[in-house]
């Protein structure tokens, strides 16, 4: 038993008592620690990150969009063609966001009015960005995107402000366009997934890319399948030796959609979307 | 209201927050009469006996529970895969029928982080702190919560090992679910990140429910395995600050269970089954000053104990019903 007198009025505590008491502290640190450490961890992937993320249309700025972005996955329901998935654990802070990976499934924009701004519920993918935050240069868009499938109707614009990539050519030299060949078959082969809206097949219902082979004479494809009205297109270019070929070449309206890089035949694909890009002239 | 139970009223909040339960000051003079008629008394002993001997287990509630609970994550799954839209999203923020519902702590986190609130976060939040108001707050994390149901399951896992004397629950400082609730929230503020949503197991449990299994199901099971061989309940009881913004919209909750003290035999079967038993230290022999005590704002409103208790003593109230009944 204790020798020490009660400095208070309760009871002194039993040498057994005391041990079980430190111990409980010791425990409640180790939870403490446990937890918090779990949930800085979360800070490790943004910190290290090998590749940006590609975000859905209408994305706030990166450390805005994952500071608003609620992580409900209401923006993957309504994307018709899944475009958009959700990030796991390896993504730290981001798991539960929501990013596009283009080769695998680009936004075509078929549900024609950017369906997932609609569904967030807390602004994080929007239409218009609330006016303390700024435009980075070249993000915004010089015109509102004319939407090709919509081309025809009395309002052929998505409303769109800001891009959330730029296309890029990043292998020039595996770029069937470049070395003047054709293609014939299905895009992406057999074994392919993603889904694209094809206007010539069905306005309302996208289909597997597979079911729609190609048969060209010169590579268009990237070109032929934008969504964008004058995002891109096949130009005549001199090489640095002063032949002259085709190549695609990206301009200014250029959202970043990625359907470019979904649909390019060769492997791995020659042009590509660098996320969060800004149009650089 | 009397005096005893507004001072109990408003312990119960302090004991929300991490306080352990005391005797209390001050007993009604109704309830000291019950007190004092229960001590030694061999009729009451005997009848409790007969009561003890004839109790039948009942799981009324917390089959009800489950299947509200099951329904409730269904939902969301069917929704989705049927394409159906009635409850369309995850529980950190969806739309029922077109309406918004925003889970409270998930909308602190981003209203922190982010610093700017639009229309539908708010009418979103609104909808749903309206809404768990009137239906009890923590009842969120009995009734909908799915870590709740895992950690159910995995707590009677741990009691069977306590049982074959394998393991012992390791109780942690229950003060400790309020520092997290501070620290998580100023974490928002300051880093501009919902660093809670990236270990909320409610979220994770959701949206894998929702949006097919990911890795961060590990950060879950780490929890549930913890909860297993270590501490009973301890994500719940110590640590999740969901459950204490949804504490504290139950303190002004019309719902919950209360207690009457009149035939109550005090032996605690109740206290054995909480997930919170310190919500129901009212039970214990000359705690309750009241002849009805109502239960505080940190009970779950799951009903487990209403199931245990073999007197009936314990019952799901509507504060100001019964009176118009």
């Amino acid at each position: 038993m204790s020798q020490q007198k009660p400095a208070s009025s309760r009871p002194p505590l039993s040498k057994e008592r005391q041990q079980q008491a430190r111990r409980r502290v010791l425990r409640t640190i180790l939870l403490t620690g446990g937890v918090l450490g779990a949930a800085l961890s979360g800070y490790l992937p943004l910190a290290y990150a090998q590749r940006q993320r590609l975000r859905p249309p209408g994305a706030l700025d990166e450390k805005d969009f994952l500071a608003s972005c609620i992580k409900c996955g209401q923006c993957v329901q309504v994307c018709p063609v899944q475009a958009i998935r959700l990030a796991d654990l390896i993504d730290g802070f981001g798991v539960g966001a929501p990013y596009i990976d283009a080769r695998a499934q680009a936004c075509d924009f078929s549900c024609d009015a950017v369906q997932c701004i609609l569904a967030c519920p807390t602004g994080s993918l929007t239409y218009h960005k609330p006016e303390f935050l700024a435009v980075r240069a070249g993000a915004g868009l010089a015109a509102k995107p004319i939407l090709k499938a919509k081309e025809k109707d009395a309002e052929p614009t998505l409303n769109l402000a800001e891009r959330i990539g730029v296309a890029r050519l990043t292998r020039p030299e595996a770029c069937l366009a470049i070395q003047g060949k054709g293609f014939k078959g299905q895009a992406r082969g057999p074994g392919f997934k993603g889904e694209m809206r094809y206007m010539e097949v069905d306005r309302w219902k996208p289909i597997p890319v597979r079911d729609h082979p190609y048969d060209v004479p010169e590579c268009d494809l990237c070109v032929r399948e934008c969504p964008i009205k004058d995002a891109i297109s096949i130009e005549t270019v001199y090489a640095p030796d002063g032949t002259q070929r085709k190549s695609p070449v990206v301009h200014e309206p250029c959202v970043g959609c990625g359907v470019c890089e979904m649909i390019c035949p060769v492997e791995p694909a020659a042009i590509e979307i660098v996320p969060r890009e800004v149009w650089k002239t | 209201m009397s005096t005893p139970l507004k001072d109990r009223f408003l312990t119960q909040i302090l004991v929300m927050f991490g306080r352990e339960p005391s005797r209390p000051q001050a007993v009604a003079p109704a309830a000291q009469k019950l007190h004092e008629f229960k001590r030694g008394n061999r009729d009451f002993i005997a009848e409790k006996l007969h009561a003890r001997a004839h109790a039948t287990p009942s799981h009324k509630w917390r089959n009800r529970r489950w299947a509200t609970l099951i329904v409730a994550n269904l939902l969301f799954v069917v929704s989705f895969y049927l394409d159906i839209q009635i409850l369309e999203g995850a529980l950190t923020a969806s739309r029922f029928v077109g309406f918004h519902l925003i889970d409270l702590n998930s909308a602190l986190q981003v209203m922190l982080a982010h610093k700017h609130i639009i229309n539908n976060l708010l009418i979103g939040t609104g909808t749903v702190l309206v809404l768990w108001v009137l239906l009890g707050g923590r009842t969120f994390c009995s009734w909908v919560c799915p870590y709740h149901l895992l950690a159910e399951w995995a707590e009677k896992l741990h009691l069977v090992l306590v049982k074959k004397k394998l393991v012992s629950d390791q109780t942690i400082d229950r003060r400790l679910r309020s520092v997290f609730w501070v620290i998580f929230a100023v974490l928002a503020a300051v880093t501009g990140y919902t660093v809670y949503e990236a270990i909320s197991p409610t979220g994770i449990l959701s949206r894998a429910l929702i949006y097919g299994p990911g890795l961060a199901l590990l950060w879950v099971l780490a929890l549930l395995v913890f909860e297993v061989f270590f501490s009973r309940r301890a994500w719940c009881r110590y640590a999740c600050p969901i459950g204490l913004t949804y504490g504290v919209v139950g303190i002004i909750s019309p719902l919950r269970v209360k207690y009457k003290l009149e035939g109550c035999f005090h032996e605690g079967d109740c206290r054995k089954v909480c997930l919170v038993p310190h919500v129901l230290d009212t039970v214990i022999k000359g705690r309750a000053v009241d002849t009805e005590v109502p239960i505080g704002p940190d009970c779950t409103r799951c009903g487990l104990c209403v199931d245990a208790c073999p007197t009936g003593s314990l019952k799901f109230d509507v504060k100001g019903l019964s009176k118009l009944l």
